[in-house]
Order: C-alpha cells, then structure tokens, then sequence
C-alpha cells in the first residue's frame, strides 16, 4: 500500500508542484472568484443608501455624503469640496442650490457665503453603512410572517416528501409487481413536464380543491418528486435483500420492515433527499406566486419580488432581502456542505 | 439539563414510533388482503397520487385546452377547436425564417431554445469535466473547492439572476472594472449578443456545481489500478484519459448531458429576471413564449400556450427516449468489454 | 365537474388539509398595489373606516403591480380573489365587476363627481352602473431637467412648442452639457399614445375597430429615428423582450436624459429620489400637427362581482369617495383628484415646491385631452394595441426586424387578440 499512495502522489515534475499542479490552482482561484465574487459584491451593495447605489463607477465600500451641522441651521447640511473664484480648494457646507448656482458657507464662520457653479463642487464622502435597509425592511413589512410561511412550507413540505418519496422508492426498488417499471418510468417522465404548462390547469384544480391561499396548497402539489424517488431508489437498489428476507421469516409486517430497516440504512440518501428538499421548497417562487395572493401568506421570494414592482425598482431594499434570503441556504450549506457533496457521490449514478 | 436534552432527543423518536404504530394495524391489514409482492402498490399510493391529481390531471387538462379556443378559464367554457391552435403555431412560408410565420415569436423562442441548449450544455459539460478533473486531483482543500463551485446550485433563480443583473448593469461594477481599464462602459444586457452569451454564462453559472458532483463522482469511482497498469505501461497522460477516464465515465457523461439538455429546454426563471426575453426577443425561450402566451398578454390565450407546451413536451420526449437508447447501447458496449 | 365528485375529492383530502377559510360575513378584502405610498393611506383610511364601522372589518393586500396584471385576471376567472380590487386595466376586467348602484348613499353624487370615469368601468356602452372609484387622475407628460438647460444657456421651449422643437432644444443641451441622451420614452404603448395622437393617429376605423393609421406611423418612425440615432437610450425601448414594462426613470433621475416622458404618478417618487439634486419640472404635453395631448388614466378600486359582502363593499367605497375623504386621500399621495368637487376646491398637498408646480403642469394638462386620449383609454381592450406597441416596436429597435414589418405585425396583433377575446 505505502507503494500505491507513493505513486499516486507522485507528481510528474522533479520538484513537489509541477505546472499542472499550478493550473489547477489557478483554475479553482478562478473558479472561487467568479463564483463568491458576485455574491460578495452583492453583500457589499446591499449595505448603501439608495444614493450611494446610483454612484457610477460604484465604489468598493459603501459611501455616504458627510453632514455637518453648522450654527443657526436646523438640519445638518451636505459638505462639498468647492473651487472657488480665487481657484483655492476648499470644503464647505452647502446651504441651498438655486439652478446651477450653489450657496456655500464655511462650517466655521457661517456668515461669509460663498456662491460656486456647480460644476464646481464634489460632494464630501466618507465610509457609511446603510443598515437602515436591513431595519426598514423588518418595519415596512412583516418579515417574521414571511419567515414563518417560507419555514412552515420548508420543513411540513420536506418531512411529508421524505416519507412519500422513501415508499415509492422502497416499492419500486424491492418489490417485483406487475406494472413496476411502467410506475418507474411515469414518475420519472414527469421531469419532462416544465412547471409552467401546468401552472394554468393545475391552478384550476387547487382551487376547486380549496386549498388557494393556504399553505398546504403549496405543499401538497411540490412533495411527489421524481428525483427525490430516483435518488433513494438508486440507493435503496444497495440494501442486500436478504436483511429483508430474515426479517420477513421474522414475521415483520412490511411496513414494518420499511419503517425499522430500509429507513435507518437510507439515512445518508435521506439526508441528501431532505438537504435539496429544502433548498426547492425555499427557493420556490412561480407556484406559491399563483397560489399565494394575500399578503399574510407571502414566503420570503414572493415578498423579494413584491419589491419589483412595475414602477418602483427599490435595489437597496431589494438587495438586502435578497441577502437575507440566501442567508439560510448559506448557512445551511456551509455546515452541511461535506454531507450533500459525498452524499451525491454516494447515492451516485451507477 | 440532561434529562432535558434527553427529552429532546427523544421526542422526535417517540413521534416515529407513534407513526410506525398506529399505521402498523391497517398496513398489516392491507398486506394480508394484497399479499407482499402487490403491496408495493400501497407503498407507491401516496407518491402516485399526489402526481395523479397534480401533474396528470392538470396534463390531461391541458390536452384539453390545446385543442380549445376561448378565453375561458373553465375547460367546459371553451369551444372546441379542433386542431386549429396547431395549425397556427405551425403556419409558416418558410420555417427557417421565423419573420414569415404567423407566430414569428413561437420559431423565435424555439430557434433561440435549441442554440441555448446546444451551447449551454456543451460549454457546462466541458467546465464540469474540467472542474471535476482537477478536483480529482490531490489538493489542498479539495472539500472547501467542492463546495465553492456548488454554492450556486443552492441559490433560487431569482437570487442568481438578481445578482448577475446588479452586475452587469450599465452601472454596474462589470462596466466599472472596463472604465477602470480604459474603455467604454457595455450594455451588456441591452445588446442581442452578448444578453444571449450572459443568459448562457449565468446558466452555466448556477448549475455547473451539481454537474460536477456527478462526474466527480464517476472520477472517483474509476479504480486507481487501471491508471497505476497504464502508466507502468509507458502511456502519456493524454492517452490515459482518452482510453480510461472517458469511456469509464461515458454513463455518467451521458447522464449529465440528458439531465442538462432536459433542463437546458426548460430554461425561464433565471433568463426571465434577466433579460426578460429581450433586447427584442433574442433571449425569449420557448417557456416564456408559452408563460406570456397564457398569462401575460392582455387576452390570455390558454389554448394556444397549452398547444406550445405540446409542441415541448414532444421535443423533451424525443431527448429522453434518445438517452434510454444511448444508456443501452452504451451499456452494452461495456459489459462487452468487461467480458474481454 | 360535478358537485358530487368534487364534494367527494374535497371530502377525502380534508382529513389532511386545512380548508381555506372563507371570507366572514361583514369582511372584506382589498388587493391593493402602490404607485407611491397609495396602500398605506388606504390601509390608514381603511382603520377610521372600521372605527366608524365596526361590524366592518377591511384587509387591505399590498401585492406587487405584476399580480395585478397577471394573477388577478386568473383567480377571478376561478372564481377566487378579493373584494376590491386596485386596477389599471379597467376595461378588460370590467365582466367582473359588481355594481354597487344599490349599496351606495347617494348614487346621483357618484354620477356628479366621477362621472367622466365611471364609463371606464362599464362592461357595455348603454351601462349606467356604478362600478369603482378611480384612485387617482394620471395624466402624460414629459419632465425636464432644467438645470441642464441653464447649463446649456437653451432657453426652454414654450408651452406650445412642438415635438420637434422639443427634441432640437434637448440635442442642443444634451450636447453641450455632455450627457448622453436627449429624451427617453418610458417602454409602454400607453405612453406611446400620446404624442401618437398628437401626431394624428385615432386609433380607431371608421368602423371602430383598432387600426394603425398615419398619423401612428408617423409617430412610430420617429420613435424608431429616435432610437437609432442616438437621441434616445436604445436599452429602454430596445432592452426588454415581449410587452415588459420598463420606466425610463433611473436614465432621469442620474442626469443621463435631458427630457424624460412619463406620468403625474411619478411626481412623489421624483421627490423622495432626486428631491433638490437638479431642478426637475414638468412642462405641457408638446405639439403635433393634431393636438397636443397626452393621454389619462389611473388605478381604480373596483367592487368585485364574487363579493359575499356587497353591502360593506358598497360602504367601504361610499367612505373613500366622499369629499372629505378623498381629499385626504389625494393629499397624501399626491395624485390628481378623479373627483369633480374635490378637483374644483383644490387639494392641499403638502409637497415641495417642484413637485407642487409640477402636479400643477399635470393639471392644466387635463383640459388639453384629446377626446381620442378618452376613447382610447376607455376601450376595454386597449391592451390589444397597448401591448404591441411596446413589443414590436421594440423589436424593430433592436434591430431584429424593419419598421414596417413592426408596423405590420401590430395591426395584425391587435387584430388577433381582439379577435380572441370575441370568442
């Protein structure tokens, strides 16, 4: 053995890295700028005012205009670095803006006014983070309610799918019935069908069913995944039939075989079934848009959306939310991450 | 504190083992009525009629409604018209060239469709291959990498496409690193060209992750010895991939390529958030067409979007029943040569 | 399906499901999207209503304006949705509205004050019902930014000035300013339709039906002329697919456009976003050789015929539209009143300045309609031609297809989504 790991670590060159070594480096540095780069960048923006967003080129950090209060002046008034007639440079607080002409004063002596073209003058700017977009979200709107449904849906959802999803597969995998494959193959050709052809007759069936408005609506139609079945049949093709066998000599009902073994031996699978059942049930947007109209009931992607509406694009509280809607994922991922990737691996596709 | 903890424990167990008792008595019931092998069927219940209700019906219902006119949304509103829906989809002088058909967006969005799909796919696989290649290899941090390329995966589309539009705006910091550099600003997503290479870069963007689990997977699966015989033997890495890691991974290639392919035609939620199917229609695809068709024009025309998603769903069978032949022969060819 | 096999379906599942919860008798649901702040004021309006009322109780649903559009046609053909509603497309949904004749105090008040809108709202000509209150008078016109005249040393065109002028005045500013753009468009063939009928379209056949006449394709070209010579922003227009609504605003508001044609619904929004940053105003709709117009519109609450509660909607909406009341409305959302009395006294907005003269533009801009702006805009199916407009015309900006092919592909769009909705 020490021979084979020795010749697998063996690199080509003389020395301990050689230039493929160095390319792949290169390649994963790349492959980690582009893809936390644009969500780093998403994080930043999501931390400036609404001014600071319309800043073309933008700034790395965020920016906000300083303030000073002057003498005699109810509000704090916006600093700017003016040139004045004499050409000196000089920062100054802008007491009103009248057309193309400015009305500058000097914090200090405010009595001396100064009157700058304003081509003149650049604002002031100094590092300012905006957390009033986090806050005003959470008082503008009931984000906890919206939490709530996105967390209600996820969790009920993901549960109900694991069990539906594990039986199918049991069935499909351990059992020799007629019309087996056929039930194989029509869950498996239902991958085909785009969500969006049946958005309209399906919308028309849950409402005769009652269920518009409600969560449950949501659940019901999203827990029979075909790939969640695929997923754990593959894994469940593994489990040696004969622990089934002496079970069955055991006299154990099949649900209780189901139940007591192939469960506990689907675990990883399982694990895996329930990471991306709640990563779908999270990130689920078209459906619960059709089903969901008032607001009370909103999930956190429809409330992201309801930012866009036709005639105000807010981006810094669309940023925000939008943070604080892949924070879960992230979360999520970050701890668990070791588990979906070999779990994938595993369940793999033989 | 323990017992507390013991009783949080506990707690989800105790839920199990009520649920494996109470439904126990009527499974046993059911298993002596059925006999073991057709209790499977009551294993499959659930699952086959949450599809029956949700995807089904509303399939069957959807028939119905291709071959429907009206505005209607009750089927039994609509007045029966026969194949007329088709009939206008498929009104062309020319079907190469969209601007002499009736439904010019339809070929549009259909025409766009296969040329995403084509590049979209083929630019995936091969990152994919790449990517899982090197993370074959014995690195540092092999784990954290893997999981750089999936986080992606886990983020909804409207997420993925909010923040490639936040970067690509004509003010956004794409456009900033260019000025930085000397040129002028792009509208990156206002131009047809290049809005249908970013449509294909965000795709590839946000899905490559889980493509490169699976072939990573199939990497790993490949028996060190195999490379260890070869390269006793004097072959040069280029041979060694060509004649061992290709045709080995060659199952799990195939997946990929009909998994992605299938996705690939479906594409709308993150292009929609995007570009909305612009500038004009050159990243309209064929979903959007069959979305604005039946939703977001002023008269929705359900009859003729349901007939668009005939038309898809054909396609999509054809892809499919192309990967079941290609995993058989491909299948075969392997056992052939396992048994040399 | 019949009743027994849906009871039968419904029965079964309920053993697993929540069954949605029905509106209680003396409730109401109002689905209500915000121009500016309009559902906060109405959900504020709607408190004092349930104190003076309190077997009523209102729920007011703030949704996004695309739910409006695209969610809303959908549940009321289900029979599902709430009892009021904020719309824009008042004659395409007018099959489900409910008139509240019967529900109201006073019917001859409603026909009084708002009876240049109610026929907005009636599904046939010869209607007399009452079937909503208009939240808002909006009208069309174009915003300037003055600063960058002074800077320019461009005097501004006067009120009668003509489009070309217009368009000369703001290339002139534009170039010696260095901004981009001279005028943007907001991507929409309400928009469009304005100056269209100043240029002498009419929208409409001898026979009634919609046609693209000459006087719309003279203003289409020079859309199109506009776009691909640079004097507007091709990414507006030309940037989005299919019908897709898209503002010119953010092109305004960071000075990259001289003059900029939108609506009175944008005043407060201007407000909060540019506020003193340059002088913005609004001027009156410029001349073509037809009128100078631009076209009304505006967001309706209307009562819905699947209502269980007629008699409270019927109240809620009599409590919105009386003086008072909608003084206050119009006040604190800085809208133009629909309303005949409250128009005539005039409404104490607590604005700006700038936004106060600019309302004020707005307003004088009312009485130069033309009637065409009337008839179109009341035409149930204007989308029919609205839609197009933006779509196809923004095709052939784009470049992927000719003017005329543009042109021709409208009519033949209108045509058949008119013919569509016959059936």
């Amino acid at each position: 053995m020490p021979s084979l790991t020795t010749l697998l670590t063996a690199t080509r060159g003389r020395n301990r890295l050689d230039w493929t070594d160095w390319l792949s480096y290169a390649y994963l540095l790349l492959g980690l700028i582009l893809m936390f780069g644009p969500v780093l960048w998403l994080v930043l923006s999501s931390f400036k005012s609404a001014a600071a967003l319309n800043e073309f080129p933008p700034r790395l950090l965020p920016y906000g205009q300083r303030s000073v209060t002057v003498a005699g002046q109810d509000n704090p008034l916006p600093l700017y670095r003016a040139k004045l007639a004499d050409g000196t440079m000089r920062e100054l607080a802008e007491v009103r803006r009248i057309g193309i002409q400015s009305t500058l004063v000097d914090p200090k002596a405010p009595d001396q006014e100064f009157k700058v073209n304003i081509r003149d003058r650049a604002p002031v700017r100094e590092f300012q983070v905006a957390f009033g977009n986090y806050t005003e979200i959470f008082e503008k709107f009931s984000f906890g309610t919206y939490l709530w449904n996105s967390v209600f849906i996820t969790v009920v959802a993901t549960l109900i799918t694991l069990l539906f999803n594990a039986m199918a597969a049991f069935a499909l995998s351990k059992y020799r019935f007629r019309g087996r494959d056929a039930v194989f193959l029509i869950i498996i050709s239902t991958l085909m069908i785009p969500p969006t052809i049946i958005l309209v007759p399906n919308f028309l069936v849950v409402s005769e069913l009652g269920l518009l408005n409600s969560l449950w609506g949501v659940i019901w139609p999203a827990v029979a995944t075909p790939t969640g079945v695929f997923l754990l049949r593959q894994y469940m093709l593994t489990i040696p039939d004969e622990l089934i066998e002496a079970a069955r000599m055991d006299h154990a009902s099949e649900w209780r075989i189901f139940w007591r073994i192939i469960l506990p031996l689907s675990a990883p699978a399982l694990a895996v079934l329930a990471i991306f059942s709640v990563m779908w049930r999270w990130n689920d947007f078209l459906w619960p848009l059709i089903v969901l109209s008032r607001t009370e009931k909103f999930t956190l992607q429809l409330a992201l959306n309801a930012f866009q509406g036709e005639l105000t694009t807010q981006w810094h509280y669309l940023l925000a939310m939008t943070v604080i809607t892949l924070l879960p994922i992230t979360f999520v991922f970050s701890f668990l991450q070791r588990h979906i990737t070999t779990g994938i691996a595993a369940s793999g596709v033989k | 504190m323990s017992s507390a903890r013991t009783r949080l424990v506990e707690f989800p167990a105790t839920i199990l083992a009520a649920v494996l008792n109470v439904l126990d008595a009527p499974m046993r019931a059911m298993q002596r009525v059925l006999g073991v092998p057709r209790i499977g069927w009551m294993f499959v219940a659930p699952n086959l009629a949450i599809l029956g209700v949700f995807t089904f019906l509303p399939i069957v219902i959807n028939f119905y409604f291709a071959f429907t006119g009206g505005v209607a949304l009750y089927p039994s509103e609509r007045p029966f018209t026969g194949l007329e829906n088709l009939r206008t989809l498929f009104d062309c002088e020319n079907f190469l060239d969209p601007s002499t058909c009736n439904k010019d967006l339809f070929w549009r969005a259909i025409y766009n469709t296969a040329e995403f799909a084509l590049l979209q796919v083929g630019l995936m696989i091969l990152f994919a291959l790449v990517t899982a290649l090197v993370l074959n290899r014995k690195i540092l941090g092999r784990g954290f990498f893997r999981g750089v390329f999936f986080y992606p995966v886990l983020l909804s589309p409207v997420v993925v496409a909010l923040i490639w539009k936040w970067v690509l705006q004509r003010e956004g910091v794409l456009n900033a690193f260019l000025m930085g550099a000397g040129s002028s600003p792009v509208g990156w997503l206002s131009d047809a060209s290049w809005a249908f290479f970013w449509c294909i870069f965000v795709s590839i963007w946000a899905h490559m992750g889980f493509y490169t689990l699976i072939l990573l997977a199939g990497l790993q699966a490949i028996p060190a010895d195999l490379y260890e015989a070869a390269a006793m033997d004097g072959a040069t890495p280029w041979r060694r991939f060509y004649r061992i890691t290709l045709p080995l991974l060659m199952p799990n290639l195939i997946v990929v390529l009909v998994l992605g392919l299938i996705r690939a035609v479906q594409i709308f939620d993150e292009v929609f958030v995007l570009t909305g199917g612009g500038p004009g229609s050159a990243t309209t695809f064929i979903v959007q067409f069959i979305y604005q068709t039946g939703f977001a024009e002023a008269i929705h025309q359900y009859g003729l979007a349901a007939a668009a998603s005939l038309v898809l769903a054909a396609s999509l069978l054809v892809l499919t029943l192309a990967q079941l032949r290609l995993t058989r022969r491909n299948l075969a060819g392997r056992t052939g040569r396992d048994n040399a | 399906m019949t009743s027994l096999s849906k009871r039968a379906l419904v029965a079964s599942l309920s053993a697993f499901t929540l069954i949605a919860a029905h509106a209680l008798a003396g409730e109401i649901r109002v689905a209500c999207y915000s121009d500016g702040n309009e559902c906060e004021v109405t959900q504020d309006l709607a408190k004092r209503f349930e104190a003076q009322n309190p077997d009523v109780k209102v729920f007011v649903d703030k949704v996004p304006y695309k739910a409006i559009l695209e969610q809303l046609p959908v549940q009321l053909a289900a029979g599902e949705g709430p009892d009021i509603a904020r719309v824009t497309d008042l004659g395409g949904l007018s099959k489900y509205y409910l008139d509240i004749t019967p529900y109201v105090k006073d019917p001859k008040y409603w026909e009084a004050n708002f009876g240049q809108t109610l026929p907005w709202m009636r599904p046939t000509p010869n209607d007399k019902g009452i079937y909503g209150m208009m939240t808002q008078l909006t009208v069309t016109g174009p915003y300037v930014n003055k600063t960058l005249f002074e800077q320019a040393n461009v005097p501004l065109p006067g009120p009668r000035a003509t489009w070309d002028e217009w368009i000369e005045a703001s290339r002139k500013v534009a170039k010696a300013t260095q901004v981009p753009y001279a005028v943007a468009f907001d991507r929409s063939g309400h928009r469009f339709a304005g100056p269209a009928i100043s240029m002498g379209a009419k929208y409409f056949d001898a026979k009634g039906n919609l046609a693209v006449d000459d006087g719309y394709k003279t203003m289409a070209k020079k859309l199109y002329d506009w776009n691909r010579d640079g004097t507007m922003p091709k990414e507006v227009w030309g940037g989005v697919g299919g019908a897709t609504y898209r503002d010119a605003f953010e092109e305004f508001a960071n000075g990259r456009v001289v003059m900029y044609l939108s609506g009175s619904w944008q005043i407060r929004r201007m407000d909060s976003q540019i506020g003193k940053n340059f002088d913005w105003i609004a001027v009156p709709n410029p001349c073509g050789p037809a009128a100078c117009t631009g076209i009304p519109g505006g967001a309706a609450f209307v009562a819905l015929k699947r209502t269980k509660n007629p008699k409270d909607v019927g109240r809620f909406l009599d409590f919105l539209a009386s003086e008072p009341i909608y003084a206050e409305y119009m006040a604190r959302t800085e809208n133009i009143p629909a309303n005949a009395a409250v128009a005539k006294k005039g409404v104490d907005y607590k604005m700006s300045p700038q936004a106060k003269a600019a309302l004020n533009v707005f307003v004088g801009d009312v009485g130069t309609l033309s009637p065409v702006a009337y008839q179109i805009q009341g035409y149930k199916l204007n989308r029919a031609i609205f839609n197009p407009t933006a779509a196809r015309l923004g095709q052939a900006i784009a470049g992927e297809m000719s003017l005329d092919d543009a042109l021709k592909r409208i009519s033949a769009d209108a045509d058949e989504q008119v013919k569509a909705a016959a059936k």
